[in-house]
């Protein structure tokens, strides 16, 4: 039913992530030839036989499996770009590599739907995953090392990313702010430096074990 | 049949304020809407302007049929048209569902009664009397005197107890628009801002952002 994601477990789910993504511009080579479409999303085409044309990811992967067109891999998704991109997530600790947001949803997409448009399809898929794998633990190592802050900033990390670490970081958050804010009052009040509260340096278990 | 701007998505990323289709307001709004703790405000012209070109192409697809025209572009209409009714449809369940949550603290507050649509009112009002009322026949009456208010635990409560807030300190993602620098604290304490480029993601305290949210400045992920 349209809306009734869990909301125990995440705010959106798997799906509903991938329809967000589902709107990204890629582009493809028609085969044939149709009018324009009129959609309430927008206006797309003409189509012309060997013309490159944008359109949405999801009219994008309607047509390829109806055999009427073929993708044109976007330029982010090459072995030499992905290879770099890879070399340096491995490098840095902390920060993260710019990438579409939508990247692991378009990538997944492309490969069910379009693998024999892509050159390399088998190194561009596992170079894909590795970076996955890199940033995911990125990010789970990165959330042993939170404090009491009010905002936190994450930059370049990409949609599925967020929504899958989302739970864990809001409740650590909540609780770090929970018990942080009564303190705030309390020196507030005070204004006497008493002992000085222990950071809670107590490190928390990911939700997830590895 | 056109919509009613521009092809929607300029950019992959961020959506300009001129050239924003209806279907990606909506998708913003569901967002949002979906991202935050209360409920929002009701975009009611955008509902409107969304169901009635969903009635439209609904008439066209029939039409398309009737006519035999060609069943892939028929098939690719009813795609966009499930799509966005999906939107449609998840925006305001989402809603209901929050409203339903938060039963009697919406129509208490005046500043969330502003934000609901009449029919969310209609239901929200017929939905607390029926709960107000179930609770009464049950429990409350079997209660002694004191204890017999729906919102308040006892008579000498002096706020309504019973009833449950939004949790407004909840952390949220966020993504700037713009060039935004908030206040990170509240008014007495010591005046942090933090400063989010356009672009940038932060997670934060739904608080923080709330005002920037309802002018667009910054959208929940």
């Amino acid at each position: 039913m349209a809306g009734q994601t869990d909301p125990h477990i995440s705010l959106f789910s798997p799906q509903e992530v991938e329809f967000m993504a589902e709107d990204e511009l890629v582009e493809i080579v028609p085969n044939m030839n149709m009018e324009q479409l009129n959609f309430i999303s927008g206006d797309f085409g003409r189509f012309i036989p060997q013309i490159p044309t944008k359109v949405p990811l999801w009219l994008a992967v309607a047509l390829k499996r109806r055999g009427k067109c073929s993708f044109r891999p976007p330029g982010w998704m090459s072995v030499d770009n992905l290879t770099q991109i890879l070399e340096a997530e491995r490098e840095s600790q902390s920060t993260f590599q710019a990438l579409p947001f939508s990247y692991v949803e378009i990538a997944r997409l492309l490969f069910d739907h379009a693998h024999d448009d892509i050159p390399d399809k088998y190194m561009v898929r596992s170079l894909v995953e590795d970076i996955r794998d890199v940033r995911l633990h990125k990010l789970e190592t990165n959330l042993g090392s939170f404090q009491g802050t009010s905002a936190v900033k994450i930059s370049n990390v990409s949609a599925m990313e967020v929504n899958i670490v989302r739970p864990f970081v809001r409740r650590a958050l909540e609780a770090f702010y929970k018990h942080d804010k009564p303190e705030a009052d309390v020196d507030r009040d005070t204004r006497s430096s008493r002992q000085q509260r222990e950071a809670n340096n107590e490190p928390r278990r990911p939700l997830r074990q590895r | 049949m056109a919509s009613s701007s521009e092809v929607g998505g300029s950019s992959a990323d961020y959506e300009t304020m001129m050239s924003t289709s209806d279907v990606e307001l909506l998708k913003r709004a569901w967002r949002n809407e979906k991202a935050a703790p209360e409920i929002l405000q009701y975009e009611g012209a955008l509902v409107e302007r969304a169901k009635e070109q969903i009635e439209l192409v609904e008439e066209t697809i029939e039409d398309y049929v009737e006519n035999g025209k060609d069943p892939l572009l028929v098939s690719l209409y009813q795609m966009d048209l499930d799509r966005t009714q999906f939107l449609l449809r998840s925006y305001l369940r989402v809603r209901l569902l929050k409203i339903e949550k938060f039963m009697f603290h919406n129509l208490k507050s005046e500043e969330a009664e502003r934000r609901l649509s009449e029919q969310e009112r209609v239901f929200a009002t017929k939905c607390a009397d029926d709960l107000a009322k179930h609770f009464e026949e049950t429990v409350l009456l079997k209660l002694p005197e004191n204890y017999q208010s729906v919102l308040k635990q006892s008579q000498i409560s002096e706020v309504d107890d019973m009833v449950p807030q939004p949790h407004l300190d909840t952390f949220v993602v966020c993504r700037s628009n713009n060039f935004v620098s908030l206040n990170l604290y509240e008014e007495g304490e010591s005046p942090e801002t933090v400063e989010m480029e356009r672009g940038d993601l932060y997670f934060i305290r739904y608080k923080i952002v709330k005002g920037a949210i309802e002018s667009g400045q910054i959208d929940l992920i």
